[in-house]
């Protein structure tokens, strides 16, 4: 038995070590805000925050997690909708289809924890999930925009 | 206005209502359906139903403001409802055509949306005529209010709405002039963001149903073989694993508890597969027989204006080069996938599908129920760009969950599985061979394809007289750009391989746009002249398409100076219906690292109904465009794709996306699409741009493979 602490609740799930927490968090936990995209940490489809920290859960053992706290999409803000970075892509209409925007959301919310005004240069760094509609100059500004400055 | 024949059939739909027919999708509490395409709720909540598939494309946003603004609906009460395919059959196709596709989501149904949102509003407004006991000329309706103009009475929809609901579909319908339009035209936000910020957006691939079992699907690594044997007991005890089953004769899959465990126990399950002889072809096999095509005699003629092999032959300078794209697969961010669940009552399903009632066709095909017995469950689609057009997914979803009757069965793409079985965009060469008279003007132009059709690979039956007429796109009578050059001979050599192809954002204007737009470029330099200026004279007899051009060459500043180490690629396209153009800055270092500094495209969809969402199409259109550019390719090894996941089939990243600015021209005039038509000048602006940085025409895509340094 492992025991995960997940958007601030403990969760206890009987399962493999070795499996990826990306698939506790969808399929023992139901969770399915985070987003399964290629497996192998090449997407960031799957992007969670583990101590705060982007994590590519698709390729991170859930044995790993230990005690840290683990925040995915659904713990992010409480009511879905109230972190800048959403606000942020909500004014800039960020997403097309959808289904990469929680990772693409994790990652950013990452990036401005650490560096609040990140340069375009960082943003081309840190942002290296993948969009196939391409909204990538969208998220750029919503970043900027989150970040405090001019989008 | 005469009512059309699609008309009568929604008013006698419209109608039917009353006498029980079924509602399009889930229920929508207490509203009344004024008409068949808008529910309007007590509260004045206007739910406005799409026939269409949303796939990020923004359609279910541009359908709803076409209805609103004829229904004068308050765009804050708007909300979406998805007609169930399965509704829409027993509605005698009420809804119209599901499919979506061709960017065709708008300009296919805008008559016939706006007469529903127009036949609404007149309901409405007779309502409020009929509690007042006026004529309904006498009152207007604005913002979902309607106003007795005279003594400036006025009703809610939301109070009007059950009275209006019970009224016949007016015979005449009267759509606005562009003139009275409120929402089209309007850069409103989309109806779909919010739920996609907060991981509450279900797509296909999250649904969760009580007893559920998961699956992974194994096909045969080469296309067109066999499933010959699996041994399942070398799996059977690993975690989760319930059934391990063969799909037809073409796959395998591990059906578990959860879908890690399918794919873990698939992983390890021992396969024989029967290759059918088509383990030896590879790239190279392929190039070569595409190659064989370029000189062929035989060859379907597409386009011919007067004698292009005498003019050129006659011509003073004779210049000639070969192009060639690869086979790309459409990596959707949410894999393939399929629910299915088959019961005595016959099969339901939830598809992430661009074709609703392609899927319902499909799933009663599969399960061998009649169409009657099928429910087919639209999601959002996790990315379509033509790949979720093809039914596979539904076939083998319920081919699979037939096998374990009253079970709901998902079957899931791995990454891998999802680029190795893909329906490819197709390889193409092309052999082009102009003419330049003493003058330096283009006196006559062939334009040779040789390469693989998507019609002879899906339905050769509709080949005419051996030609797929959509080889030609960009390139025929309707869309090709300059009729001006007075000799001119586009023609296709078939050469159709054994992998499986089908149509990519854009189809074939990507690769036809790349071959005419890169040769228009060397033959402009081979006759010493500006590329604009030499477009100027051969698109004489195409103004649309030039106009757009100068609009989008006037925004970038071609000709003007720019800072050391940048330089300009300018093309042009026609497609889906509507003219674009584009100008690419670039540099190129001196290790022959490319940089793509700004973008500027051009559009001229006829109507612009929503100019953010078109920007933001043309945006999204580039990031695409310029994976296939930059980087991606299927290639094909011992008769399989080589290529797996996004370490082998690389795209598009954030620090590869240039700068995009939009310039939108909308002449009013017509109708076109926007999801794809921008998607066919991306690489060639960047390559004709690369040519000015460094002199090197690069023919051969993708870059990754090219050496950029200065020639």
């Amino acid at each position: 038995m492992i025991t995960l602490n997940i958007n601030g609740q403990s969760h206890q799930v009987d399962v493999d070590p070795e499996t990826p927490l990306l698939w506790v968090i969808r399929e023992w936990l139901g969770m399915t805000g985070t987003k399964f995209g290629c497996g192998m940490a090449q997407c960031g489809a799957c992007t969670v925050h583990v101590d705060g920290i982007a994590t590519r859960s698709c390729q991170f053992p859930v044995a790993n997690a230990g005690t840290a706290k683990i925040t995915t999409i659904e713990g992010l803000s409480p009511d879905g909708l109230s972190h800048p970075v959403q606000q942020a892509w909500l004014a800039h209409d960020v997403p097309q289809c959808g289904y990469c925007q929680s990772g693409q959301i994790m990652a950013a919310a990452a990036l401005l924890k650490e560096n609040p005004k990140p340069t375009d240069a960082d943003i081309d760094a840190a942002m290296t999930n993948i969009c196939r509609c391409g909204t990538y100059n969208r998220i750029r500004a919503a970043i900027h925009t989150a970040a405090g400055g001019a989008a | 206005m005469k009512l059309d024949r699609r008309n009568f059939l929604v008013a006698a739909v419209a109608g039917g209502f009353s006498l029980g027919l079924r509602r399009p999708a889930q229920a929508q509490g207490a509203g009344s359906e004024v008409g068949i395409w808008a529910v309007v709720q007590p509260d004045d909540t206007v739910t406005i139903r799409i026939a269409r598939s949303e796939m990020g494309q923004g359609t279910s946003t541009g359908l709803a403001q076409l209805v609103a603004d004829e229904m004068d609906a308050a765009w804050k009460f708007v909300k979406l409802e998805f007609v169930a395919p399965h509704v829409n059959l027993a509605n005698k196709r009420a809804w119209g055509d599901m499919s979506t596709g061709g960017s065709r989501g708008l300009r296919g149904s805008v008559d016939y949306v706006r007469k529903g949102g127009a036949a609404a509003r007149a309901m409405l407004i007779q309502a409020a005529a009929a509690q007042w006991a006026v004529p309904a000329a006498e009152c207007t309706a604005a913002e979902s209010v309607v106003t007795h103009t005279p003594t400036g009475r006025t009703l809610r929809y939301g109070a009007l709405a059950a009275a209006a609901a019970r009224l016949p579909v007016p015979a005449e319908i009267t759509v606005k002039k562009p003139s009275e339009w409120k929402l089209i035209g309007k850069g409103v936000k989309r109806l779909d963001t919010v739920p996609k910020l907060s991981g509450k957006q279900d797509y296909a691939l999250d649904l969760q149903l009580p007893g559920m079992l998961n699956a992974a699907i194994a096909q045969c690594p080469v296309f067109g073989g066999k499933l010959v044997s699996f041994d399942a007991k070398a799996v059977a005890t690993m975690p989760g694993v319930r059934h391990v089953l063969a799909i037809g004769d073409t796959a395998v899959a591990v059906v578990a508890d959860k879908f890690y465990q399918a794919k873990t126990a698939l992983a390890k399950l021992p396969v024989l597969w029967d290759e059918a002889g088509n383990g030896k072809v590879d790239s190279a096999t392929i190039a070569a027989f595409l190659r064989s095509g370029l000189d062929a005699p035989q060859a379907g003629v597409g386009l011919k204006q007067g004698d292009a092999a005498a003019a050129i032959a006659g011509a003073a300078k004779k210049i000639e080069a070969t192009y060639g794209t690869p086979f790309l697969a459409h990596a959707t961010m949410e894999p393939m996938n399929c629910t299915a669940l088959l019961t005595g009552d016959g099969v339901e399903v939830w598809a992430p599908t661009q074709n609703g009632e392609g899927t319902l066709a499909a799933a009663s095909e599969a399960a061998g129920v009649p169409l009657s017995k099928v429910k087919v469950n639209k999601t959002l689609l996790g990315g379509g760009f033509g790949r979720r057009g093809q039914q596979d997914y539904t076939r083998f979803a319920v081919m699979l969950a037939k096998q374990i009757p009253n079970t709901p069965v998902k079957l899931i793409w791995t990454r891998e599985e999802d680029t190795q079985h893909d329906f490819y965009r197709p390889i193409t060469q092309c052999k082009l061979t102009g003419g330049l008279d003493e003058k330096g003007n283009l006196a006559g132009l062939h334009m040779r394809l040789s390469g693989q059709s998507i019609m002879a690979f899906a339905s050769p039956s509709t080949l005419q007289n051996g030609v797929d007429p959509r080889m030609f796109q960009s390139a025929s009578e309707e869309e090709f750009g300059y009729f001006a050059i007075p000799n001119l001979l586009i023609d296709h050599a078939m050469r159709n391989t054994h992998v499986p192809v089908g149509p990519w954002r854009g189809v074939n204007t990507n690769q036809n746009a790349i071959y005419i737009e890169c040769f228009i470029d060397e033959l402009a330099h081979a006759a010493g002249r500006d590329p604009l200026e030499f477009r100027r004279h051969i698109m004489a007899k195409n103004p649309k398409n030039l106009a757009v051009l100068e609009a989008t060459a006037a925004k970038a500043g071609w000709g003007t100076p720019l800072p050391k180490g940048i330089y300009r690629g300018i093309c042009q396209n026609h497609g889906y219906g509507s003219y674009v153009a584009a100008v690419a800055e670039v540099s190129v270092s001196d290790k022959g690292d490319l940089k793509i500094h700004r973008i500027v495209a051009g559009t001229n969809p006829g109507n612009a109904v929503n100019p953010a969402q078109i920007d933001a199409q043309i945006d999204g259109s580039f990031a695409y465009g310029l994976s296939a550019l930059l980087y991606s390719e299927i290639t094909i090894d011992k008769g399989r794709v080589a290529e797996g996941n996004f370490d082998t089939y690389q795209v598009a990243r954030m620090a590869d996306m240039p700068k995009v600015e939009t310039i939108i021209v909308p002449t009013g005039d017509f109708w076109g699409g926007v999801g794809e038509p921008t998607i066919a000048v991306a690489a060639p602006a960047v390559l004709n741009a690369i040519f000015a940085a460094t002199g090197k025409r690069i023919r051969e895509l993708p870059l990754k493979n090219q050496d950029l340094r200065k020639a």
